[in-house]
């Protein structure tokens, strides 16, 4: 029939168990309504998971600039300011939705829904452990086009923002919008080339294929000494299209009050932010996959796929830490010096490295110089 | 393969019905009272003046243009990437890379002259639109003058303008 | 009635729906707008027919490439809206019956090959096979690449081209 998901099969287990308590089982329910309903609990799921992280980063974010800048942070609310977060979602949950005169409601209401579910959409072809038993990846849609896929619905994001800037009715809005259009766009092409890299090492597009070669300590980042490099590119190009310090001129506050998200306010306003932390997590969660090995320890994570989660989650919060570092330490590029980089640094950079990986790879240069080490 | 696309349009649409739930709940929660100036787009506590849908430079869309071929070269190269193992695996993985280095090659013969030609220059470029701009302006004057002798006073007065700006720069 | 045909009929919906917007609409960002649509349409169209590395492609480039390309040149114009010419209309109402009037012809007398719409298997590593091999599409894959530079080329003189005009 189909090949389910290890998460989805769970999900359907689940809700067999629970009609079984009524006297009945999931055969009742017609197939196409067992198949939505597993992906709409798996989604559900997934936005809770968001949401919620959104509230600890927020936090992580402001206790580590309070830190970094010698002063405190939220310290009032909860232990640590830890319902500092929760606070500001209930302030922003009673604050007024305004659209101002002359913005286009439809377009206005419409751009923070596509802004988010290309990222949400994005998180379903990311595994997110591994299961040693039955030898295939923990995640939502082990999809052949795996990484493919994620870089073209990511890509909708572009036109959402676009949408905003432009229903916003504010000059603000607009440059902001078309800044960032121009930006993300730019820094598409190198991290498209430097995603090509470990697809071409795994030589498969799906990130659950990239799990399974990196088990036991054999992480991408050590196959050849191209890859740091690699991986560089690939963060700096992934800064840029989360919008991150610092290339966060889209929504420079000292220039353009908020950019494109000058005219959202209260609820509106937090998806924006909601997304820009979820994409920071899908950035990040990439990079540990493709090449820090997902959620290997060297093996000594035994076959537990709970501690392999585990693990991948560290490599992500580790991750982030370092977006928000960077953020509190580096100043906001200029956008002819943000354009400089990406089209005349990072991309030709990127293409070397991408004929230097596959030259190195066809010769299988690491045994060779293992042979040479090892004769000598 | 539909089952696993269905549960990644499924998480596209829980996206989309994430944030309407939301509003509708906050709906029920959030003061709306709204008056003119509170909706009035926001200029720094101005009047908004002129229209607010302003246009835009050049520069963008010879970005964006760029961007496309780009975007095609790498939509072209992930099934290389794919298949290299494939190829490698069959003793044909030299003449694969040599496929994709012609590739590879020709496309950054394209980058190398958008380099040359100063089409990647975010700041440079609007110099060079001005000197342009200037050139053709002169050009069109002289156009003139050669069609219209009875002009030829007021249209050397203006070439002179031409002139003097450009040399002002 | 299955779900492939559900999932046609919606993405078909989707693509004619927004392609009306596009035409009809006086606003031409709105028509652009409508057109990031009308793509989700078509690749929602290519992945019902199992082509699921077209439809990536399609949502890269034209979803996330043309369609920012096209925002961008649309703001860059100064924004009015067109005008309703009955006469124009008119003849553009001819010509489309006239094409409506063929295709129906056409659909009505082609032979269809149809086929039971199994799960397929993803093409991607086909695609890659083929495009590498030198019997089959590697020089249409190697003279892309030298069409990408002239078009690359082309682009970026023709917006040096339009600076000067402005």
């Amino acid at each position: 029939m189909f090949e389910q998901s290890i998460i989805l099969s769970a999900i359907r287990d689940a809700i067999d168990w629970v009609l079984g308590l009524v006297g009945q089982d999931i055969s009742i329910l017609p197939l196409p309504v067992q198949v939505v309903l597993c992906g709409l609990i798996a989604a559900g799921g997934l936005m809770g998971a968001i949401a919620f992280a959104v509230l600890i980063y927020v936090w992580m974010e402001r206790r580590i600039a309070g830190r970094m800048q010698a002063r405190r942070g939220p310290n009032r609310v909860g232990p640590y300011g830890l319902l500092q977060t929760v606070a500001d979602t209930f302030k922003l949950l009673r604050k007024e939705d305004i659209i101002p005169t002359g913005a286009n409601r439809i377009l206005f209401a419409f751009a923070p829904m596509l802004v988010l579910a290309g990222v949400v959409a994005a998180f379903a072809a990311i595994p997110i452990s591994w299961d040693a038993d039955k030898g295939e990846p923990i995640m939502i849609a082990d999809i052949d086009l795996g990484i493919f896929l994620i870089t073209a619905i990511v890509a909708t994001e572009v036109i959402g923002v676009i949408m905003a800037g432009w229903a916003s009715n504010n000059k603000w809005s607009l440059y902001g919008a078309m800044r960032e259009a121009a930006q993300v766009v730019s820094y598409e092409i190198p991290l498209g080339l430097s995603l090509l890299v470990p697809v071409l090492i795994v030589g498969d597009l799906s990130l659950g294929a990239a799990t399974e070669d990196q088990l036991g300590g054999n992480w991408l980042i050590w196959r050849n000494p191209f890859m740091w490099a690699v991986f560089f590119i690939f963060y700096v190009a992934g800064l840029a299209n989360c919008k991150r310090a610092p290339f966060d001129l889209p929504e420079a506050e000292s220039e353009l009050v908020a950019g494109f998200h000058t005219e959202y306010s209260g609820l509106r306003f937090s998806f924006f932010f909601m997304e820009e932390y979820a994409s920071m997590t899908l950035i990040s969660a990439i990079g540990a996959i493709y090449f820090f090995g997902a959620g290997d320890l060297f093996g000594l994570q035994g076959s537990s796929s709970l501690i392999m989660f585990g693990v991948l989650l560290f490599k992500i919060l580790v991750s982030i830490f370092v977006m928000m570092w960077i953020r509190w330490t580096l100043p906001r590029l200029r956008i002819d010096q943000v354009m400089t980089l990406g089209y005349k640094v990072l991309t030709p950079i990127a293409f070397f490295l991408l004929l230097g990986v596959t030259v190195w790879d066809l010769y299988d240069l690491n045994d060779k110089l293992w042979e040479l080490f090892s004769r000598s | 393969m539909y089952f696993d696309y269905t549960n990644v349009l499924i998480f596209f649409l829980v996206g989309i019905g994430f944030v309407g739930v939301n509003m509708v709940v906050g709906s029920l929660l959030r003061p709306s009272k709204p008056n003119p100036e509170k909706n009035s787009a926001y200029e720094c506590g101005e009047d908004p003046i002129g229209p607010n849908r302003v246009q835009f430079d050049i520069r963008f869309y010879t970005v964006a243009l760029i961007f496309i071929i780009f975007d095609v070269e790498i939509a072209f190269l992930f099934p290389w990437a794919n298949s290299f193992q494939e190829f490698k695996a069959a003793g044909l993985g030299g003449l694969v890379f040599f496929e994709v280095l012609v590739f590879v090659s020709i496309l950054f013969l394209g980058l190398v002259y958008l380099w040359a030609k100063g089409d990647l220059d975010w700041v440079k470029s609007t110099e060079a639109q001005r000197r342009a701009a200037l050139a053709h302006r002169r050009a069109e004057e002289a156009k003139e003058t050669a069609a219209d002798s009875a002009k030829s006073e007021s249209a050397t007065e203006l070439d002179l303008t031409v002139a003097a700006e450009a040399g002002h720069h | 009635m299955t779900a492939a045909h559900i999932a046609f009929a919606a993405f078909a919906l989707i693509t004619v729906v927004s392609a009306f917007v596009v035409a009809s609409h006086r606003s031409i960002v709105h028509s652009a707008f409508g057109l990031f649509f009308t793509f989700f349409g078509v690749a929602g169209l290519y992945l019902t027919l199992g082509a699921d590395f077209v439809m990536a492609a399609q949502i890269l480039i034209y979803v996330g490439g043309i369609m920012v390309l096209l925002l961008f040149g649309v703001m860059l114009t100064p924004s009015r809206r067109s005008d309703f010419v009955p006469a124009r209309f008119l003849r553009a109402l001819t010509l489309g019956a006239i094409v409506l009037v063929g295709l129906l012809w056409v659909l009505k007398n082609a032979h269809w090959a149809t086929q039971e719409l199994a799960s397929p298997e993803s093409t991607i590593d086909e695609i890659g096979r083929q495009l590498l091999t030198r019997e089959q599409y590697l020089l249409p894959f190697e003279v892309v690449s030298v069409l990408l530079l002239a078009a690359l080329i082309g682009a970026a003189y023709l917006a040096r081209r339009r600076k000067i005009v402005d």
